[in-house]
């Protein structure tokens, strides 16, 4: 079974590479893409570390509840793993 | 802006103009040399805020965001800078006539 | 290049008054002065007064990003559709399938998505403008656009209606924002009726919105 994940709601000033309109909603990871430095360090200049990276799909329900077009829709974005928390799948 | 409520996708476009592909050169060239970093230009791109987005064109804002990258990595000083801009334009009104051979 | 411009039925990178990356061309040169311009001459001469780049190099990039293409991607989505072997290679890694077919396509991470009889793919970019410009050449402007960027993730099927696009409820939707380090090439559904085609025929159906998933390719 796919992993569940959660994007962290955390909203830090500054340049943040997850985008804002998956903060806080779960998706399941359809590939893991590899390490990249992460773009949040790059940012500003300083040394970067290596920082997995995901593909994480989310329905289009999840994010957009009613206002989804067709909920079963999918959008797929890449979110380095300091930004998901694992989703226990027995959790209600 | 993902999810932002928005008007109607515009369909027109445009041939890129040659000082918009010298940014573009720019910008690619200086990231291979190690000066920025692409996340450092989306930062500073990020950080001019909304109201730019909405008063200068695409590559108006990537030459601000090139600049300041260029500003930070020390590759010139604000007084080089606007000596040179002011020395530019004195040169002509036209960009064609701006350029330093004519 | 393997897109053969013979058949001008087909020839659609070259409408009349439009350059080869499909944008109309405008007056470049003569225009009063801007600021920004000013800040762009500026900048290059102070980066080559002081040893970081040279006028030849920037030319050179110039030339390197002209020669790319919506023709790159369609040959590829064109080898695809005639070699099974080698799509299978695209959607395991589409870099390293792009630079079989000799295009140069620098460090690009590419990913190949591909359309189905009931799976359509739309690729946007919220954050800035991401775009396979290494294969694809630059991004259309309307890809940059506020409303592009903003609608596409929320309302996708909307914005394909905009692009002349209007899919049946029973065909899932899976849109793409390349957020990080990824970049994005749609493989279209090949279209029905090119069974006796050829490859360089095929390509010429392949439309740059095809590949951006904003299109389909041209019936024959």
């Amino acid at each position: 079974m796919a992993e569940r994940v959660r994007v962290k709601a955390l909203t830090p000033p500054g340049h943040v590479r997850a985008p804002w309109y998956l903060r806080g909603k779960l998706g399941v990871i359809e590939r893991p893409l590899g390490a990249f430095a992460n773009p949040e360090q790059l940012a500003y200049g300083v040394p970067a570390e290596e920082k997995p990276l995901y593909r994480v799909r989310f329905t289009m329900a999840e994010i957009w509840g009613d206002a989804a077009e067709v909920p079963a829709d999918t959008l797929d974005a890449e979110i380095y793993g300091h930004w998901l928390e694992r989703v226990d799948s027995h959790a209600p | 802006m993902g999810g932002q409520a928005a008007g109607l996708v515009p369909m027109e476009g445009h041939d890129f103009a040659l000082w918009e592909k010298r940014v573009d050169a720019l910008m690619v060239l200086c990231g291979q040399k190690g000066l920025f970093t692409v996340d450092g230009l989306r930062r500073a791109l990020e950080d001019m805020g909304e109201e730019a987005f909405e008063k200068m064109s695409y590559y108006e804002r990537w030459i601000a965001a090139v600049n300041q990258n260029l500003l930070e990595a020390g590759a010139y000083s604000l007084e080089e800078l606007a000596a040179r801009m002011d020395e530019v334009a004195r040169r002509g009104e036209s960009y064609g006539e701006a350029q330093a051979d004519g | 290049m393997p897109h053969d411009h013979h058949d001008h039925d087909h020839d659609h990178f070259h409408h009349d008054g439009m350059s080869p990356s499909g944008h109309p061309y405008r007056g470049d040169n003569d225009g009063p002065l801007s600021y920004w311009q000013r800040m762009e001459i500026a900048v290059r001469e102070l980066m080559v007064e002081k040893g970081h780049l040279t006028p030849a190099e920037i030319a050179a990039q110039i030339e390197a990003m002209d020669a790319r293409s919506p023709a790159n991607g369609a040959a590829v989505v064109a080898r695809a559709w005639v070699d099974p072997d080698f799509k299978a290679r695209l959607l395991a890694d589409a870099s390293e399938a792009s630079r079989e077919m000799g295009f140069d396509i620098g460090p690009l991470n590419l990913i190949a998505v591909e359309n189905t009889a009931n799976t359509h793919n739309l690729i946007v970019c919220t954050l800035c403008s991401c775009y396979p410009r290494n294969l694809l050449g630059l991004p259309p402007d309307w890809y940059k656009t506020r409303a592009y960027r903003s609608r596409a993730v929320r309302e996708p099927r909307s914005v394909l209606r905009e692009f002349g696009l209007d899919l049946p409820d029973d065909v899932t939707v899976r849109v793409h924002d390349s957020t990080a380090d990824m970049r994005y090439i749609v493989l279209p559904a090949r279209p029905e009726g090119t069974e006796g085609m050829d490859e360089a025929q095929l390509a010429a159906l392949v439309t740059r919105d095809s590949m951006i998933g904003t299109g389909v390719p041209h019936k024959p």
